[in-house]
């Protein structure tokens, strides 16, 4: 495919209207916003409080919990826990949620693309 | 004498392994496609693996590892932002960037606005951050080359930042994004390999007891308990206390504002497998700021102070291959010496990795944006003439980085990365954010927002303690610092959303808005997103 053309053509193709009045795509993108939204916020939130924990809780940070290890350590290590969790959280919402009304979506657009304006390969 | 042959040997190997790699990619990097993004057929791990080549920088091997063996846990800090901000690059970016846009980072944006407007000021952030962050690799590569080589002497050093310079330019032009993704993938299983192999063995030292590392970090830092908490490196008052949020807050909000990760997203099939590779980098990622922590309170616990701390005479940046020697037999042993040249050649590596991505992000946004879409308004550019362009503006970002790093040698290299950092947060991100969640953003929002946030994020360091006012600054004779601040992000990165804002209810342009449809039901469905390339 030369991309230079279809980039052009892709941009005035009445597919993208129809697709975004659908009540697939609404229901798409309320669930990912209705993920990444709160998930946003909730992970920059835990962070900034750990940041502002460091800089104004020295004395709750130092208190030891096993032996050397601190709980300054263990909220640090807290910190690679949640990323990885939320990581893999979003991994599986998408590949349940997000992923099969994609797919459906991208379909209606091979199926209907070419019907509208002759794009040749979608 | 033997010790540095062995050292020149294994960097002349990671040199050879690289450069014959690039000369195999060169011969499958026909199109345009090929040299901007591989033909966008690396699989997820590949590129997961790529990311984490991309990402794992000189700062954060030598410079994290460093400021932990000399600050103990502020160190740690770092490891946390940089490791967090790969959710925003997950959630909120890496998916809708690959599906809506094609080479760079200006692509999304171009989608629906002002072309020429929005090309140029991308395309000018793209390569003031890329030059920021070159800087501190090519600085790091000299001191390290120099340091192993065991002569503090600038014409060494000076001799490395050209030598990694021609490289780099090298990898580019020869290899496009085919060449530097497979040396950065090498690169990451290296880094991953050596970094895990230390670990290791220093756990054994300490029969795999975190608590009696910690213990024994503490004792021989001299500073006892509070080694092990927050506050060594930046200090109880005020402003140190503010300085240190806003590098936390331009740490978590800059990854997903780098040119040379975001261009990443684009070498992948589809916008699944751009997930799956940040989640591959996410693991990766993590791990080895897990592994650097081990390394940096090994190195305070096993190495003398006077190795690491720079008060103490030391170099914080030689922590890991310092320790590497160390867990290997120590100086003068022959298991020392090997272990000590292995992992300074697995820093040498990484520094490569890193400098090619940046070249090529940079060199990419010059042909592409510059030269095509805004000197060319988009026609009549063959790919051809677009990919020569590339390829020569890959040297002038070349020359021109060389040509900077040699003064910038006085600069701290944590310091340039979290500056580079801080302007993609302020400059970068705000316009990708807006683009991709408002349909009302426009041209005039999105230059605003990129310049405003550019030029308050450059211009606050430039009238910081980090140039002028103290005996650490740039130039400690002077005294023009009026913002009290070392990292700008605190102010810059809420005056490039709020920049954003302004300029986009400040103007009207139904255009934007009518084509935001388009955008978003590609970003969010891949309808009509760029496939893969059949070879």
């Amino acid at each position: 495919m030369t991309t230079e053309a279809s980039d052009q053509a892709a941009r005035h193709d009445p597919v993208y209207d129809r697709l975004h009045e659908s009540s697939e795509f609404a229901e798409l993108r309320k669930r990912y916003r209705g993920f990444v939204i709160p998930a946003t916020v909730a992970f920059l939130a835990w962070y900034l409080l750990y940041v502002i924990m460091s800089n104004w809780a020295g004395g709750f940070m130092a208190t030891q919990v096993v032996g050397n290890i601190n709980v300054a350590l263990v909220f640090g290590l807290l910190q690679f826990a949640t990323t990885f969790g939320l990581a893999l959280a979003y991994s599986r919402y998408s590949n349940a949620k997000l992923d099969p009304l994609a797919r459906s979506l991208e379909q209606s657009y091979r199926d209907q693309a070419g019907t509208d304006a002759k794009r040749g390969q979608a | 004498m033997s010790d540095q042959f062995l050292t020149t040997f294994l960097f002349l190997s990671v040199v050879a392994l690289t450069v014959g790699i690039t000369f195999w990619a060169s011969r499958q990097t026909k199109t345009a496609t090929d040299f901007y993004s591989g033909g966008r057929s690396f699989s997820g791990f590949q590129n997961g693996l790529a990311i984490g080549g991309d990402y794992m920088s000189a700062a954060s091997f030598l410079g994290i590892s460093g400021a932990i063996a000399v600050y103990g846990y502020d160190g740690f800090l770092y490891s946390i932002g940089f490791l967090v901000a790969w959710l925003v690059a997950l959630l909120l970016v890496a998916e809708m960037l690959r599906n809506a846009g094609r080479y760079t980072m200006a692509d999304q944006l171009a989608f629906r606005m002002n072309q020429r407007k929005v090309r140029t000021a991308a395309s000018v952030s793209t390569v003031v951050v890329s030059i920021f962050y070159l800087l501190a690799q090519m600085v790091g590569a000299g001191t390290l080359v120099a340091l192993l080589l065991g002569v503090d002497s600038e014409a060494i050093k000076n001799l490395t930042i050209v030598g990694v310079g021609i490289l780099m330019i090298f990898y580019v032009v020869v290899g496009g994004m085919k060449g530097t993704t497979y040396v950065q993938i090498v690169k990451a299983v290296l880094l991953m390999l050596g970094s895990a192999l230390i670990v290791l063995l220093v756990l054994a030292e300490f029969n795999f007891n975190l608590s009696s590392l910690l213990g024994a970090a503490a004792e021989n830092s001299g500073k006892g308990d509070a080694f092990l908490q927050p506050g060594l490196q930046y200090g109880s008052t005020l402003t140190s206390q503010i300085d240190f949020l806003s590098l936390g807050l331009a740490l978590v909000l800059g990854t997903a504002g780098l040119p040379h990760i975001l261009i990443r997203f684009y070498t992948v099939p589809t916008a699944r497998d751009a997930r799956k590779s940040v989640l591959w980098a996410i693991g990766l990622i993590g791990a080895f700021y897990l592994m650097t922590l081990i390394l940096g309170f090994g190195a305070a616990a096993l190495l003398d102070r006077d190795q690491v701390d720079p008060a103490a005479g030391g170099n914080q940046n030689l922590a890991s291959p310092l320790l590497a020697e160390a867990v290997g037999g120590g100086d003068g042993s022959t298991g020392g010496a090997v272990l000590l040249a292995l992992i300074a050649a697995v820093a040498f590596a990484t520094i490569l990795a890193v400098v090619a991505g940046l070249t090529l992000a940079s060199s990419s946004s010059v042909a592409h944006d510059l030269y095509k879409g805004v000197l060319k308004k988009d026609q009549d550019v063959s790919e051809k003439d677009e990919v020569r362009v590339a390829r020569i503006a890959a040297f002038a970002i070349g020359a021109v980085a060389i040509l900077l790093s040699i003064p910038a040698q006085r600069l701290n290299i944590a310091f340039l990365v979290a500056l580079a950092f801080a302007v993609a947060a302020s400059a970068n991100l705000p316009a990708i954010i807006y683009n991709m969640f408002w349909r009302r953003f426009n041209t005039r929002g999105a230059t605003w927002s990129i310049y405003g946030g550019l030029i308050s994020a450059v211009g606050l360091v430039l009238l910081s303690p980090v140039m002028s006012g103290l005996p650490t600054s740039m130039f400690p004779d002077s005294d023009w610092a009026i913002f009290p601040l070392n990292n700008p992000g605190i102010v810059s990165i809420p005056l490039g959303f709020l920049l954003g804002y302004l300029g986009t209810i400040s103007s009207r342009e139904p255009e934007a808005e009518d084509r935001f449809t388009e955008l978003e039901v590609r970003a969010l469905t891949g309808a009509g997103a760029e496939g893969a390339v059949q070879h």
